[in-house]
């Protein structure tokens, strides 16, 4: 062997040495230096986790009878995954699933988009879960279709049909419920991506609105988990976790489910009754709540919409209408969302604020037809004179021209458009105390505060709108351009930060710029009957397991006192006996044979509806009764309804027979929803089975 | 090498037996890697065969057979007198050759993973002429620069243009199939032959960057085919082609990172169960090692790789004889070379090829050829005097 090939050969032998060495380093830094990431990265390869969602708990009312439970449909699904890869994006396949489903094949393109694959505005109806999880078409399909699917399964890929649990609200005794129950959804992105701290996962339900989004968390319950071990084609090869499900808790409420469906139906009574007489009526609420403590019995809200839409699988009309203007918003909630000027049944505010102010309540008053309030005059209700009356009566022939002139004074008093620096405010004070600007509490989202156009709150709305009013000319449409609304603007601009006599005298009996809920006059009217207890509004009452323990129980907060003596008060439940018994609201309550106290409301709203039309006056009736010792609060608004007594005092006096068991002018004490004249207090015994009482 | 204690070790070793002149440690060496071998292919197709309702020693049993064949040939090839060898040189290269053409002829050869390098044969079995190629390779050319006309120290211009269409000859069968990775074994392995044959040292310098022109070129002008360009695209970034190649890659290293030190222990590893890694019996074998063995089990076959590595140039450097130094070279550098490709696959050092791991993947023809490589060693150890 030569010297060169002697050094050749150790020059191969370093060289493969080098190699080998290289290979051995490359060795160590995976297994060793990269190994914990090499075998996380494993078992998410190997691991699938097969989560089996927890049997969503019962919502029941307050003596066990389910408002909603569970079933099992069955629901036809499309993976996204599977059809996109279909040469058409599965086009044909949706086209021959809606033939076979009786649906539009548009519907079915729109469900299966997620919401954020769809332009703003187009969204309806689209799929907020995610693209790797089934999307379900309709949960309640016909067997038959199911078997047509799975049996041609090849001619339907991406299709299945699968058994599943849904949510249910059985609408006994016709119940309706939508807006408080709410409904269940799939998990969002946002859901999963764990913002609130709460684990989700993609196969759960979710609470969307309503009670259902409320306690979601007790309701839900915890989805077992079995983590498989799966191999390359998908099939499990061991199971390596696997801990059970467990249900979740039941919500038992404050709601009566006769009661419920009696406010619901008087409601939508009185909503055509207004119709009949030439109103639009285009929305309404009723609620019922316990006096002594808040609690809510009833709570109701026209339109509504079916609460099962969803699991039926919503199509994309439905989904637009929930929300449209011309089906009259139904997916909003009136009783606590719509804010409306109380009128007249602002009154009793008034009433505590004359008394504050120093007012003889026994005192007589003028009830003239008009008032000249600085250069304007503010008319009676239909510019009637009464002549002389008591305060008392004034309040029950809903007199505004005695208000009008103890507003005018006040407003007087504290300085009128130059305020005093130490000032009265009587009328303001006393409504805060009533807080109408502050939330009830209730334990449903969304729920809105009430607007007490204060000073604060004018001076507010001057900086947002001054420039506005102060270049009318400029920023108005055409259309906005009359005589009228031109002096408006000038006006607004030069003063429109200060309370002017007008905003005063119209304040004081609930017109202009403040607006409350109905929930809200419903919590009042509860103050004015307990004695002036201001109690949070609640309809949840207590959390129990499905094994009969209790996890929790609502009780309502008390969160305020009116500020009112308690001669103011009493005086004031006197008047409201008087509007019952020779006052405004007694033709819709002669002969009616247990003692009712309320206040009929009658308010004038600007602005017009869709089709041009001016808008018709908000019906607004607040009560309470028995009148001697009060347990019940009963309030109803039927929005564009047209008088305050003849649409919802009617409506109120439905519900009323319905919960002391009046038929014509008697008490029947076996047909009264509470025998012993109370909401039951005793928590019930929680089964999907449980009947309706019914009266012998 | 004159000292009387290794003429009596020779005399020894040359005495007449079955096993005449085996070296303890390259065998030793090669049996516990057949060993260890044979335990991965059974752990890397137990479990799916019986998943699947198949046999789950079907793999293990043919490994065995191809063993056992493997070792006779590997018998017969250290036994056969010397001379012999080198009078069967041209016509194992003639076969060789007639074999790659076969294979390129429609309906004789098959193709499998986008090479047409099999023949089917009667019984299920197929062979790869390519893998025998390999040795008809080593031969042809050794013979070639070993055996000059004249008394020169190096190889004449002519000695090399012989041998380097021996060698071009099946490189480009070779290519045409297409196999890029035995290509590049080949190619280094004879690049190795001539360097140490004594060539003057420009032949290799030139021969290196011919080597280095044709690589780029092969990659920029279509003689790749489609997904070996996807192959090489994934070893540069691996997120390249995440369905195939690039898929492929990822988890043959998460699957090897996953076993850590000591491993999931034999037959127990997830992802080797799972075959998330495919072809894990034959060019992926490495992974199951990973994942199962651990570092300290996968480190010490590479250990027993450096080990038969050694070996095979100590035989190489010791021999008198010309034409055994450069075959025993040729061996020694093909295993070095198929190793590297092949582990350095596994673990993302080198881009991925169709090659088999000499002595642990499943495969008859890959097993024959480095039982015959192994022989030949052993056949020029035995006439080291």
């Amino acid at each position: 062997m030569n010297q060169r090939s002697r050094l050749s050969l150790l020059v191969v032998q370093i060289l493969i040495i080098s190699l080998m060495a290289a290979l051995f380093g490359r060795l160590f830094y995976l297994q060793i230096a990269a190994g914990p990431k090499y075998r996380d990265a494993a078992l998410s390869i190997q691991s699938r986790d097969v989560i089996n969602p927890a049997t969503r708990g019962l919502i029941v009312d307050s003596s066990g009878v389910p408002l909603a439970l569970n079933k099992v449909g069955l629901a036809i699904t499309i993976d996204r995954i599977v059809i996109d890869k279909q040469p058409d994006k599965g086009v044909s396949v949706m086209k021959s699933l809606a033939l076979l489903l009786g649906l539009k094949y548009s519907d079915i393109y729109q469900e299966t988009r997620l919401c954020g694959e769809l332009p703003k505005g187009k969204k309806a109806g689209c799929w907020t879960g995610s693209r790797y999880q089934p999307i379900p078409i309709t949960k309640q399909a016909d067997p038959n279709v199911a078997l047509q699917i799975v049996e041609n399964s090849d001619k339907y890929p991406g299709v299945d049909a699968t058994p599943i649990a849904i949510r249910n609200y059985p609408g006994m005794e016709s119940v309706n419920g939508a807006h408080v129950l709410g409904y269940v959804g799939p998990m969002t992105e946002e859901n999963l991506s764990n913002t609130d701290g709460i684990k989700y996962f993609r196969s759960e339900s979710i609470g969307k609105s309503g009670l259902e989004i409320q306690y979601d968390s007790y309701l839900r319950g915890t989805p077992g988990i079995r983590t498989v071990i799966v191999d390359r084609k998908e099939s499990i090869t061991r199971v390596s976790q696997n801990t059970k499900s467990t249900p979740g808790d039941h919500l038992v409420t404050n709601l009566d489910i006769r009661l419920q469906a009696s406010a619901e139906s008087a409601l939508a009574d009185a909503v055509r009754r207004a119709r009949g007489s030439g109103f639009k009526a285009d929305s309404g609420a009723a609620v019922v709540m316990d006096v002594r403590n808040g609690r809510v019995l009833a709570i109701a809200s026209y339109p509504t919409y079916d609460p099962n839409l969803w699991e039926k699988g919503l199509t994309v009309k439905q989904a637009n209408d929930l929300f449209s203007e011309k089906t009259g918003v139904p997916a909003l909630s009136r009783a606590l969302q719509g804010l409306f000027a109380p009128a007249s049944t602002f009154k009793a505010v008034s009433t505590v604020a004359a008394a504050n102010a120093g007012y003889d309540l026994n005192a007589s008053y003028d009830c003239p037809s008009e008032v000249e309030v600085g250069t304007r005059a503010f008319q009676n209700f239909e510019s009637k004179a009464q002549g002389r009356m008591s305060l008392k009566k004034a309040i029950a022939v809903s007199c505004d021209t005695i208000w009008y002139r103890i507003a005018f004074d006040e407003w007087l008093r504290d300085g009128g458009l130059r305020p005093k620096a130490d000032l009265n405010d009587y009328f303001y004070n006393a409504a805060r105390g009533f807080q109408i600007n502050v939330k009830t509490g209730i334990d449903l989202p969304s729920e809105s505060a009430g607007r007490l156009a204060d000073r604060q709150w004018r001076k507010d709305w001057y900086e947002n709108n001054k420039d506005f009013y102060c270049n009318y000319k400029e920023r108005a449409s055409k259309s906005q351009q009359t005589p009228f609304l031109l002096e408006l603007a000038r006006e607004n601009c030069l003063d429109g930060d200060k309370i002017r006599a007008g905003d005063a005298v119209n304040f004081s009996i609930g017109q202009g710029d403040t607006v409350i809920t109905p929930l809200k006059l419903a919590q009042m009217y509860s103050a004015i009957a307990n004695g002036g207890t201001i109690w949070q509004a609640l309809v949840g009452k207590a959390i129990i397991k499905t094994d009969g323990t209790i996890v929790k129980t609502m009780t309502p907060e008390k969160l305020g006192t009116l500020p009112a003596t308690p001669a103011t008060l009493k005086f004031l439940q006197g008047s409201l006996r008087e509007v019952v018994t020779s006052g405004t609201a007694t033709g819709s309550f002669s002969g009616f044979p247990v003692s009712v106290s309320g206040k009929t409301g009658t308010a004038q709203v600007f602005g017009r509806n869709l089709n041009g039309s001016a808008k018709d006056d908000t019906s607004w009736f607040a009560s309470y009764a028995p009148s001697e010792k009060p347990r019940y609060a009963v309030v109803m608004m039927v929005s564009q309804g047209g008088y305050g007594s003849s649409t919802s005092g009617v409506g109120v006096r439905k519900i009323y027979e319905t919960l002391f068991g009046v038929k014509g002018s008697k008490v029947i004490p076996e047909l009264a929803l509470f025998p012993d004249g109370k909401p039951p207090t005793k928590l019930p015994k929680i089964s999907p089975a449980t009947k309706v009482k019914k009266a012998p | 090498m004159s000292s009387i204690a290794e003429r009596q070790r020779f005399r020894r070793a040359s005495r007449p037996s079955l096993f005449a002149g085996f070296d303890p440690i390259l065998s030793g060496a090669i049996v516990l890697l057949l060993a260890i071998g044979t335990a991965l292919v059974y752990a890397a197709t137990r479990d799916w065969y019986a998943a699947n309702n198949l046999d789950p020693e079907y793999y293990l049993k043919r490994h065995i057979i191809n063993i056992a064949i493997g070792s006779l040939l590997a018998w017969g090839t250290t036994v056969i007198d010397y001379r012999l060898l080198r009078a069967y040189t041209p016509i194992a290269w003639v076969l060789g050759v007639i074999g790659l053409v076969a294979v390129l002829i429609p309906n004789v050869g098959s193709t499998v993973n986008g090479s047409q390098a099999w023949i089917a044969l009667p019984g299920g079995f197929q062979i790869q002429p390519a893998e025998l190629a390999k040795i008809s390779i080593i031969l042809g050319i050794s013979m070639i620069l070993s055996e000059r006309g004249h008394d020169s120290d190096e190889p004449t211009t002519q000695d090399m243009l012989q041998a380097l269409a021996v060698a071009a000859v099946p490189i480009l069968l070779i290519l045409a199939q297409p196999d890029i990775g035995t290509v590049f074994i080949i190619s280094a392995s004879v690049v190795t032959i001539i360097a140490v044959s004594g060539s003057p040292t420009r032949w290799v310098v030139a021969l290196l960057i011919i080597a280095v022109i044709g690589g780029f070129v092969a990659t920029q002008s279509g003689v790749l085919k489609d997904y070996q360009i996807k192959r090489l695209q994934s070893f540069v970034d691996p997120n390249a082609d995440s369905q195939g190649a690039g898929y492929q890659l990822r988890q043959a290293r998460i699957t090897v990172g996953s076993g850590g030190l000591i491993g999931t222990g034999l037959f127990n590893g997830p992802q080797t169960n799972g075959r998330f890694v495919p072809e894990q019996q034959t060019d992926f074998i490495f992974t199951v090692a990973g994942e199962e063995l651990g570092f300290l089990g996968s480190g010490s076959i590479i250990l027993l790789y450096i080990i038969i590595l050694m070996r095979a140039f100590s035989i190489a450097r010791r021999t008198n004889d010309p034409f055994g130094r450069l075959v025993g070279t040729g061996v020694a550098a093909w295993f070095a070379f198929q190793i590297f490709e092949n582990i350095g696959m596994t673990l993302g050092l080198m881009p991925m090829t169709g090659v088999p791991l000499p002595f642990l993947s499943y495969g008859g023809s890959s097993m024959f050829a480095n039982l015959i490589g192994f022989g030949l060693l052993q056949n020029i150890h035995a006439k080291q005097r």
